[in-house]
């Protein structure tokens, strides 16, 4: 065990956890962010996608040893409320059916549309094949992505 | 206008009290998840009336509707309430719907599972919405001193023609205190204001901001987490364990082997196991008992032999293809006759593997089992069964038996095997404390209740004009036969035989997203497209005309589908699609198949690049009755289509002496965003029929839709899945 003081959705935060947990237990067990998801836990599958200084980034593959002064954003920290162009557009194509890979299928989108505000279709898709949507709303994610990208 | 007796389950439709106090809402709210939201709060009622098990209102005029059954990302929880809401006549923006917890004393039937929660609760969910709106006109009416028929409603507000008005949250009060009535009206179709009207998924707002929801957000105060080491192979068990270091380990509490189901355990069709002794390791957070579960020392031995392994079922399979099934399942006419007399035949041999559920949040429950009771929280389609299986091994009345449901992150059908609830309610008793139980992915993919793999074979003669005299099908699993004896062509034949072969495995299977219409849909359409291109005919046309032929003169008595609605949705899309049209470098499949008490046709656009195939484009019709709520039901539809073509192209469980070559996503591939359909086009067919099923329909048709698109680029017939295992000789022939 050691203390870590990491800095999560703009506040700095004291975790006393083993040097290799992963940054998404340490998210979901010890700070009750439960937005970032367990899927696979081999940085397969998206689900458990933050903002890692300001990139999409697995958070299963990141140990709490390895993010220092890195700021992390959680899908809890995204925005204020609900309103990032992402999670509106998300709303307008009513897009989740189970909503379990939904958090991290928005902030590996947000994180396209930072980087690339008008992505083209192959630029979405690049940029979203990492993240599996069982469910199958892959079509209406891109459509609310263009809309994001629009808005 | 309908009338309908109300006796069916009155329970349900029993006051719970006249007049709660204060906004506390029954047991119900147990659950953050279940928690309104902000906006919501902010127009919450000072008081709350209960008028039976699927409402309450508000003061205020606010209504609560509890959304009975389990949500696996079908949307029930949107649109069942949606169906309350309508008979009650109140405005959609008014209602705050909440999961209703596992109470058969106030519903029926509280099961995801056979695309059957619309069709099955639309008429209690009308009767629960039109009673209530019974008792508020009543109560009114006493209060002015006319007759309630007199009275009309809309959005929540009682009018008479003397221009009195009042609101449902006024007469509220008043109306929990009224006796429930006997039989109500149900509105005209026409009359609808709700139902037919795209909907905005209820859950939608918390999914977009990551609130907890599912039950592997779920936490209780003191609760530990649990995983499970199941044997390493299927036919494999507990040889021998040394825990000494993973319980010495930080933050580990108990490591233990344990029986799933004690001896003498009743088991159910729910309750299936492949690993009767498992073994259970407790602590504090997940990432120390995953890591205490990497330094347990397990050996692992066959029960007996040494394992199944994918060869060896899949030519047990081909052999079984070679055999004559002492009964067949269904003859009409004499097809031996006509396959001897035939001018020519044409027979394949279709084939698909075992398929993983992969609900992308792995299976996981809370229990907290004390001496005198037990509360379970998690995702569970069954929870009726997982209830009497718990009470069962807990050897307690059901009555000290709570479940409650979480909002599911995918079912596919691996929820309504509840094995998990009870390894977690095992698990409790034994360390005496709250715990969750959490699959790792591994865990999860590896503990079988497959999609079973499959083989049949069809065949088809014909005579000297070219005309189809006869067909045939022998169809195999491990373990039962994807056949259905009556459903389509059968009824359209003179001459068919179907016939069942079964394998028995210690690999567990269960219902799989569409069950066997998953592959049959497949192998027939595919079939049929070859028999008609045999024939020299238009795909379309040669099935229109079987389904003619079922219509105005049908073989066989058992005939399980309606030819003239089956025929409406392949007119449908031939229309939508401009079937017979042709783009440079696209080539179209069709295909068409009716399950779950809806019918679905389907036509596919592929491009080859790079020796890939690429879908363009998809177009779908579906008749499935009324349909209550457009938006969730597009998605739906769009979801079952990316799902069959994800797992007809790229997705399979093999087997190697019973260890599963598959054990996380690196290794069992996911239809992705770069493979999905660029666009998918629906329609449904516009009637007045009671709704029927719409999570599983759209799946098992367009496997044979992209698989005959294929065909037309390639020259080369897909009979096995999946597609990318076979597509390398299809492009080389191409």
């Amino acid at each position: 065990m050691a203390q870590y003081t990491i800095t999560i959705n703009g506040k700095a935060q004291q975790v006393e956890a083993a040097p290799d947990t992963p940054m998404l237990w340490v998210l979901r067990d010890h700070l009750d962010l439960v937005g970032t998801k367990f899927g696979c836990g081999i940085g397969q599958c998206g689900a458990c996608t933050i903002h890692f200084n300001g990139v999409a980034t697995r958070s299963c593959q990141i140990p709490i040893s390895a993010v220092g002064e890195n700021p992390v954003v959680t899908i809890e920290g995204l925005s204020k409320g609900q309103d990032h162009p992402v999670q509106k557009a998300w709303i307008e194509h009513d897009v989740p059916q189970c909503g379990y890979c939904q958090s991290g299928q928005i902030m590996s989108a947000a994180s396209l549309l930072k980087q690339n505000p008008n992505p083209t279709d192959q630029e979405i898709e690049n940029a979203m094949s990492g993240n599996i949507c069982r469910c199958g709303t892959y079509t209406r994610i891109k459509k609310a992505i263009k809309t994001a990208a629009n808005s | 206008m309908t009338l309908i007796k109300t006796k069916y389950n009155r329970r349900s439709f029993l006051k719970v009290t006249t007049a709660s106090t204060g906004g506390i809402i029954l047991g119900f709210s147990w659950l953050a998840s279940c928690s309104p939201t902000p906006e919501q709060i902010k127009q919450m009622p000072d008081e709350w009336f209960n008028i039976n098990a699927f409402l309450k209102i508000g003061d205020n005029g606010i209504v609560t509707i509890m959304s009975p059954n389990p949500e696996i990302g079908q949307n029930v929880k949107t649109s069942m309430p949606m169906i309350v809401a309508e008979e009650l006549d109140v405005d959609w923006k008014d209602v705050i719907v909440e999961q209703a917890g596992y109470d058969i004393q106030k519903y029926t039937r509280q099961l995801a599972g056979g695309s059957q929660s619309i069709r099955q609760g639309w008429q209690s969910l009308r009767m629960a919405g039109a009673t209530a709106r019974r008792m508020l006109l009543e109560a009114a009416a006493k209060q002015w001193g006319v007759s309630a028929d007199e009275l009309t409603t809309d959005k929540g507000v009682i009018s008479h023609a003397s221009g009195k008005s009042m609101t449902y949250g006024e007469v509220a009060s008043a109306a929990a205190g009224i006796e429930v009535p006997e039989e109500v009206k149900l509105k005209d179709l026409k009359d609808f204001k709700i139902i037919g009207h795209p909907t905005k998924n209820v859950d939608g707002p918390k999914i977009i901001k990551g609130e907890s929801l599912f039950g592997l957000d779920y936490k209780a105060d003191g609760m530990l987490i649990a995983m499970i080491v199941h044997p390493e192979g299927f036919g494999m068990k507990l040889k021998s364990m040394d825990a000494t270091e993973a319980k010495a380990m930080p933050g580990i509490k108990d490591v233990f082997s344990f029986n799933v189901y004690p001896e003498g355990i009743e088991k159910q069709w729910s309750d299936v196991n492949a690993f009767p002794e498992q073994i259970a390791i407790v602590g504090n957070s997940t990432w120390e008992v995953m890591k205490a579960k990497k330094a347990l020392k397990v050996e692992w031995e066959y029960v007996e032999g040494t394992g199944e392994s994918t060869t060896n079922y899949m030519e047990s399979l081909s052999a079984l293809m070679t055999k004559d099934a002492a009964e067949p399942a269904r003859k009409d006419g004499d097809p031996d006759a006509a396959f001897k007399n035939a001018a020519k035949t044409i027979e394949r041999e279709y084939s698909a593997p075992f398929l993983a559920h992969n609900t992308l949040e792995p299976m996981n429950f809370f229990a907290n089992v004390s001496a005198d009771k037990a509360e379970l929280v998690g995702p569970v389609q069954t929870p009726e069964y997982l209830s009497k299986t718990i009470a069962q091994v807990l050897g307690m009345p059901e009555d000290n038996v709570s479940i409650m449901m979480t909002r599911m992150g995918g079912g596919f059908g691996r929820r309504l095997y509840g094995n998990f609830g009870v390894e977690a309610t095992m698990i409790s008793k034994h360390v005496g404390a709250p715990i969750k139980l959490v699959y790792s992915r591994e865990d999860d993919m590896t503990q079988g209740t497959y999609r079973p793999a499959y083989k049949v074979k069809y065949s088809a003669a014909f005579d000297e004009s070219n005309n189809l005299t006869a067909i045939k099908i022998k169809g195999a699993g491990v373990d039962g036969s994807p056949v259905f004896e009556n459903r389509f062509p059968a009824g359209a034949l003179d001459n068919y035989l179907s016939e069942n072969h079964n394998l028995v495995s210690t690999i567990s299977t269960g219902a799989w997203r569409a069950p066997r219409s998953n592959f049959i849909a497949f192998a027939e359409q595919s079939f049929l497209d070859e028999v008609a291109e045999t024939m020299g005919k238009d795909p379309i046309d040669f099935r229109l005309e079987l389904f003619d032929r079922a219509k105005s003169n049908p073989v066989g008595e058992n005939n399980d589908y309606d030819p003239e609605r089956y025929a409406g949705v392949l007119k449908l899309v031939k229309e939508k699609s401009n079937w017979g049209t042709e783009t440079p470098g696209v080539t179209r499949g069709v295909s068409a198949y009716y399950c779950h008490n809806s019918y679905v046709a389907q036509v596919v656009d592929v491009m080859m690049k790079d020796g890939k195939p690429r879908v363009q484009k998809v177009w779908c019709a579906i008749d499935c009755g009324i349909v209550v709520n457009p938006e969730g039901a597009l998605n739906q539809v769009e979801g079952g289509i990316i799902d069959g073509i994800g797992h007809a192209m790229y997705s399979a469980m093999t087997f190697t002496n019973g260890v599963p070559d598959q054990k996380n996503f690196n290794e069992y591939k996911l239809i992705r965003h770069n493979e999905a359909p660029l666009e998918i086009e629906t329609h449904f067919v516009q009637n007045g029929i009671d709704p029927t099923g719409l999570g599983e329909p759209s799946l098992p048709p367009v496997a044979a839709a992209l698989g005959n698109a294929i065909y037309k680029a390639t020259g080369k017939r897909l009979d096995g899945q999946p597609f990318i295992d076979y597509l390398g000789e299809a492009i080389e022939l191409g």
